[in-house]
């Protein structure tokens, strides 16, 4: 059976990469780009998508959520895919940015497939951003928020994730740079050596 | 706070005038003298923040009540307990049509058309016109399929014998589309919080018709929403967010600090949106079409403590009743009880106690049309409808 996908990403370089690895990855597999409209719903009944992956930064998937129930509109309704064994899927899915939606009565083993694909890909694009935006970041800003994270585990006996969570939130709080928090944080702690 | 730590709560936000309970509660600094690291995040769509708060990676979320209820029953997705420990307000909506219908409304109206029920006659009347000479139907938008808008418009609609799956079209539209849609002529009218109907009126695309508070005059909105299984494992954090957010309450409610609120949402990692067009919602006084007339209602959004933010099971139990008119939840006793047991006003009274406050008194719903709600009896409710599903 041919599975038609439909990928929903306002980042065109990206929805490339997504699409030629949905293609390699099967060679039943029909797959469609769009880059998130607002008018969705005429786009997925003109498409009439198996899978949708779709963009989590995108506003747009409230809309499908609308298409989750069976109407003259969408008579094969759309269901969230939820691996219900394993919420890991949907977590990763989530935290590398792509959500994905199905055509109610799709297995699960034919779906994870084209989901791990697109997560691979959205994670390696996420990772390719986050090199580019760490190498503009000084290194000198860095080397700051290292030492205002040690300060912070060591004094406060906390975790690396916990430690940094807190300096964000005090730069979200305060509206100020993070790297100026820490500064704040190291300047602190030398004077009270 | 030093010596039991600072708790780190992580909570979602979509940038709507009503989060300024949970923004103040991080940028006035309750959070921290309560001892949370309360650290917001901007969500772009409100399946982002409820999949966050389901899959874990939220502690807690600024969330359409109706999407908590759903949660609980789970309505489309297997269920996640949620706790509703406060609300965020109530009202805060309108409905805003494009000048268009809103000529055409006016054309066909008798009597005074910021009454609900003789607005809602015009709109049947539209209709029914453009039925018999075969148009389109026409469309309108609301944010999200569980949301208070959508449960206003249709009661709005089937008020006036309009059956919104019938006789209009009915989509959803995320906010920061709503400029390109009503210009473009893709939708007639759309129902969304502020401070969207005033970008829309600024823009010149529309005028208000109705305040949601016009068609129920406390209609339940936006929640705290938690995670059940973070809130039982960290109660002591869970009451001092609580008691953050009772604080924040109370000083957003204050008039004398509504410049100051105004000037927070705006900020660009907030709302990001002028602090002039914020203070309308905040004021109650909302400029409705492009002429510059206003309307007003002290209650446009409403953030009082009670009822606004104590979190009433009788508010749940009529969004449930929504849910189960429109054939989005079945009707049985158990998920009515489901529905109802998501809000917990013991622990917003208990906070509310410790911060020296007495106990806050209930309240009804104050609709248009139709009987007043009893909560103990939604099957009752629904039979009071021709239009709509009766369970």
């Amino acid at each position: 059976m041919v599975l038609r996908v439909l990928v929903v990403d306002r980042n065109a370089e990206r929805a490339e990469i997504v699409r030629r690895a949905l293609v390699e990855a099967g060679d039943d597999h029909i797959v469609e780009v769009a880059a998130g409209s607002g008018d969705l719903p005429a786009l997925l009944r003109a498409a009439q998508p198996d899978i949708v992956i779709v963009d989590l930064d995108l506003p747009d998937r409230d809309t499908i959520e609308q298409l989750r129930v069976a109407t003259r509109e969408m008579p094969r309704p759309i269901v969230m895919f939820v691996d219900e064994t394993d919420n890991a899927t949907m977590r990763a899915a989530i935290a590398a940015g792509v959500s994905a939606y199905v055509v109610d009565g799709l297995t699960a083993k034919r779906i994870k497939p084209i989901l791990d694909v697109a997560v691979a890909r959205f994670q390696a694009f996420e990772l390719l951003r986050q090199e580019l935006e760490t190498a503009r970041l000084g290194l000198a800003e860095r080397k700051t928020i290292e030492r205002a994270k040690g300060i912070l585990m060591r004094v406060r006996g906390i975790g690396e994730d916990e430690a940094y969570a807190a300096l964000r939130s005090k730069a979200m709080n305060d509206q100020k740079k993070l790297v100026d928090i820490a500064q704040s944080v190291v300047t602190a702690a030398e004077l009270l050596k | 706070m030093t010596g039991q730590g600072v708790a780190v709560v992580r909570a979602g936000f979509m940038p709507l005038t009503d989060a300024a309970v949970l923004i103040a509660a991080a940028d006035k600094g309750f959070a921290e003298q309560e001892g949370i690291a309360l650290e917001l995040v901007r969500e772009v769509s409100w399946a982002n923040v409820r999949d966050r708060l389901l899959l874990g990676d939220f502690h807690a979320a600024h969330l359409l009540a109706p999407i908590a209820i759903a949660a609980n029953l789970g309505l489309g997705y297997p269920p996640v307990p949620i706790t509703v420990p406060a609300a965020l307000g109530l009202n805060g909506s309108s409905i805003i049509v494009s000048n268009e219908l809103f000529l055409a409304l006016a054309q066909r109206v008798d009597g005074n058309l910021a009454d609900p029920a003789v607005s809602g006659t015009a709109l049947a009347a539209i209709v029914a016109d453009r039925k018999r000479h075969g148009a389109d139907p026409l469309t309108f938008a609301m944010v999200f399929p569980f949301s208070t808008h959508n449960y206003l418009l249709r009661f709005w609609m089937a008020a006036a014998g309009i059956d919104p799956d019938e006789d209009v079209r009915l989509v959803v539209v995320p906010p920061s589309y709503m400029v390109e849609s009503l210009s473009r002529g893709h939708v007639a009218g759309f129902c969304v919080g502020a401070p969207w109907p005033s970008v829309g009126v600024a823009a010149g695309l529309g005028h208000i018709l109705h305040f949601g508070s016009e068609i129920v005059a406390t209609s339940p909105d936006k929640v705290l929403a938690v995670r059940t299984d973070w809130f039982e494992a960290n109660a002591d954090a869970g009451e001092r967010l609580l008691r953050a957010i009772v604080r924040a309450a109370f000083w957003c409610a204050a008039p004398a600090n509504r410049a100051e609120l105004a000037a927070i949402l705006a900020q660009p990692d907030r709302l990001g949106i002028s602090a002039e067009i914020i203070r309308y919602a905040l004021d109650g006084r909302l400029v409705v079409n492009s002429n510059g007339e206003t309307r007003s209602d002290s209650h446009y959004l409403w953030l009082d403590l009670s009822p606004a933010i104590r979190p009433h099971p009788e508010h749940a139990a009529w969004l449930y009743a929504q849910m189960v008119r429109w054939r989005q939840a079945p009707l049985s006793a158990a998920a009515a009880l489901a529905a109802g047991g998501a809000y917990r006003p013991d622990l917003f009274d208990a906070a509310f106690a410790s911060l020296g406050g007495g106990s806050a008194p209930g309240d009804g719903l104050g609709a248009f049309a139709g009987p007043a709600f009893d909560p103990a009896d939604v099957a009752g409710h629904l039979t009071a409808w021709p239009i709509g599903s009766r369970g």
